[in-house]
């Protein structure tokens, strides 16, 4: 209805992902800025961030949160909407990992691989991610809370244990191997005809392999993020937040919930196994290590700050979660910019980085506490810690919560209510 | 249909010693409102737990429409035709009333996983369809203002009546209410009064009451039963329990039975 954006006229209307006008215009130029922001284009670069976010180093790092992205979805349909928090996220990325490996990867004397091309490893990492899922379900649907976050904790532990007993599978101890490329080829040694692996050309455009992996990663992400969205709205979805609200009387009203379960499991699998294999892609060399308990926290964290249950604040985490360390590094090295050259911002420098006696500057306070300097690098671990511990005290709802709060502001501007 | 809907035929249930019900029997009839009674913890939301096969009861069989219902899961239940209610609100505080009804369409909708995924023609039509069928009992219910309002944030009153329509949304033949108008004052029990001779009248939907308002249950019941102590003690249409001496004792003591005994 024209100039009535709350006003339905139909349930389907109502029942639309982007049920407003304004809301389908605003993705769809945030869509455009983001297929934009590689090239420096004249007006696009006059957005905040846009600018240095296109450019080569920190593309990189999108990329990675791209990928952090679906892992995160998968998650967030897990413990943000079936209510299963769980700790195994990086076990299934691991999964998904060494099949696409497996599958993808060289073979060579002391290591498996079958060379098969990526239309066949990239939904086959997800496929095999989800069957290992539904093979632990069975023991995780019985356990609540705690309890479920310290079994599927046992997960990474036989992941990181079954890595290192499989060395032709995941390569030598701590050296691991070389994942397949990004590439889309018809079969094994043909050329591949869609190469997001290396510089090239797309129609009249020069287009380095970050931008093309960047655009490849995007796409993905769209539609992970729109099944994601579309299962929340659903059938499948609303019996996950039944079992979430209360399990009981959800089996009462008919949800089969050992069921729901472990489809949540499965699904939230599939996701990480995907984003696992992608990863190891990109990066092109992995450690086994890597898949650890960190990585798993890491996911939590980002559904903490984000919020639980949300689609955007699942993406809206990660965002912040892969990001904000770069910029706190960046930020570091520019207070030492402006202290070196006396700026005006240059008090910064003293209050954070200075070491010596009788300066209060934050790391030198703690080597006088520890004993020992605090690397600069701790400063973003430490940033991040305390965010998460604000996030919880201040705002359950996540970074999604503040959205909401600003969005109604400006919905009743300027009265208060 | 010939039969009784519902049959209990001598049900006992124990908690590792402690008695909840003994040999309860009694038959629900279709179009029936079939009511229990009872001093608190006599058993009532015990024998509502074992017919939802939450609890199963140690002796006795539990037939729906003459078949053997004992060890089936609590979702295959609901799936026969059951609905229920809860003494204590049970709704989901999460999701707004709109959900918390369609989830009660949960057994009537067929869309997987994968279809509602993709939201592709046949799972987005199934989902319209059954918004309609939760507007008529938004409509039913009076509570079309609270349609998008997360449960939690509703007054007791229409959580109460937003919780008879999650069960309603169900489409059952048989709706369990424990305790519908508990805590509510004189005009909203009345509204749940006219609202469950509405469900029995124009639905067709049997129900079995247990309600300790002694007013609502002796002015709709067709049946009441009587338990103490998770026995059995009267079974008959309101006025004959209402003079059983039992029933007085059991409510006002030993003394008021004899009397009313004797008299």
């Amino acid at each position: 209805m024209r100039g009535r954006p709350g006003l339905y006229t139909s349930y389907e209307a109502e029942a639309a992902l982007l049920p407003t006008r304004t809301r389908k215009v605003a993705l769809g130029l945030l869509i455009l800025v983001l297929v934009l922001m590689p090239f420096s284009l004249p007006v696009i670069d006059q957005i905040p961030f846009v600018r240095f976010l296109g450019d080569a180093p920190w593309l990189r790092v999108v990329n990675r949160a791209l990928i952090f992205c679906i892992a995160a979805l998968g998650l967030n349909l897990l413990a943000g909407l079936a209510g299963q928090v769980s700790l195994g996220h990086a076990f299934f990325m691991g999964v998904g990992a060494y099949t696409a490996v497996l599958m993808g990867g060289v073979s060579t004397p002391h290591l498996w691989g079958w060379g098969l091309p990526m239309w066949l490893w990239l939904p086959a990492s997800g496929v095999v991610a989800a069957g290992v899922g539904i093979l632990v379900a069975p023991a995780a649907v019985r356990v609540r809370g705690l309890y479920l976050a310290i079994t599927t904790i046992g997960l990474v532990f036989i992941g990181l244990h079954l890595s290192r007993v499989f060395e032709e599978i995941a390569g030598p101890g701590a050296l691991g191997r070389k994942w397949p490329k990004l590439q889309l080829r018809l079969w094994k040694e043909e050329e591949p005809f869609l190469d997001f692996s290396g510089n090239g050309h797309w129609f009249w455009f020069d287009v380095n392999r970050t931008q093309k992996t960047y655009y490849f990663l995007l796409a993905l992400l769209v539609l992970f993020a729109l099944a994601a969205a579309n299962l929340a709205r659903s059938r499948t979805g609303r019996s996950w937040a039944a079992i979430r609200d209360r399990d009981v009387a959800a089996e009462i009203m008919g949800v089969a919930e050992f069921r729901a379960k472990t489809t949540a499991f499965a699904i939230s699998s599939f996701y990480a196994g995907v984003a696992g294999a992608l990863l190891a892609s990109m990066v092109g060399q992995m450690n086994p290590e890597a898949w650890n308990l960190l990585l798993s926290v890491e996911f939590v964290a980002i559904l903490l700050i984000g919020g639980m249950g949300r689609v955007s604040g699942a993406i809206m985490g990660t965002f912040f979660v892969v990001l904000s360390p770069r910029f706190v590094e960046q930020f570091i090295g520019w207070t030492a910019d402006q202290a070196e050259g006396d700026g005006l911002f240059s008090g910064f420098w003293d209050l954070l980085v200075v070491v010596g006696s009788g300066d209060f500057g934050l790391i030198s306070v703690t080597q006088q506490a520890l004993g020992f300097p605090l690397p600069a690098s701790a400063l973003d671990e430490i940033i991040y810690g305390v965010l998460i511990i604000v996030f919880l005290l201040f705002e359950p709802l996540g970074l999604f919560g503040i959205w909401v709060k600003v969005r109604n502001y400006w919905k009743g501007w300027p009265f208060s209510y | 249909m010939s039969g009784p809907l519902l049959e209990l035929d001598g049900i006992s249930l124990s908690f590792k010693g402690v008695k909840a019900i003994t040999d309860v029997s009694f038959k629900v009839g279709e179009g029936e409102l079939f009511a229990i009674i009872g001093p608190n913890g006599a058993g009532k939301t015990s024998i509502f737990n074992s017919i939802s096969q939450v609890y199963r009861p140690q002796e006795g069989d539990i037939r729906w429409k003459g078949k053997s219902i004992m060890g089936q899961r609590p979702d295959h239940i609901a799936g026969m035709g059951i609905a229920r209610t809860f003494q204590n609100i049970e709704l989901f505080p999460h999701m707004t009333v709109l959900e918390n009804l369609l989830l009660g369409r949960h057994i009537r909708m067929k869309t997987s996983w994968l279809a509602g995924a993709l939201w592709l023609g046949p799972a987005k039509r199934e989902e319209m369809t059954n918004r309609r069928a939760v507007e008529d009992i938004i409509d039913f219910l009076e509570i079309e203002r609270w349609r998008k309002h997360p449960v939690a944030l509703l007054p007791y009153g229409f959580q109460k009546r937003v919780e008879l329509g999650r069960a309603l949304a169900m489409e059952p033949e048989l709706l369990l209410l424990d305790e519908p108008v508990a805590g509510m004052n004189l005009e909203e029990t009345e509204d749940m009064a006219r609202f469950i001779l509405d469900i029995r009248q124009e639905l067709g939907i049997s129900i079995l009451l247990v309600e300790h308002d002694m007013g609502l249950v002796m002015d709709v019941a067709d049946r009441v039963l009587v338990l103490d102590f998770g026995q059995k003690i009267s079974e008959g249409e309101p006025a004959e329990v209402q003079r059983d001496p039992a029933v007085i004792a059991a409510y006002l003591g030993d003394e008021a039975g004899l009397a009313a005994a004797d008299s």
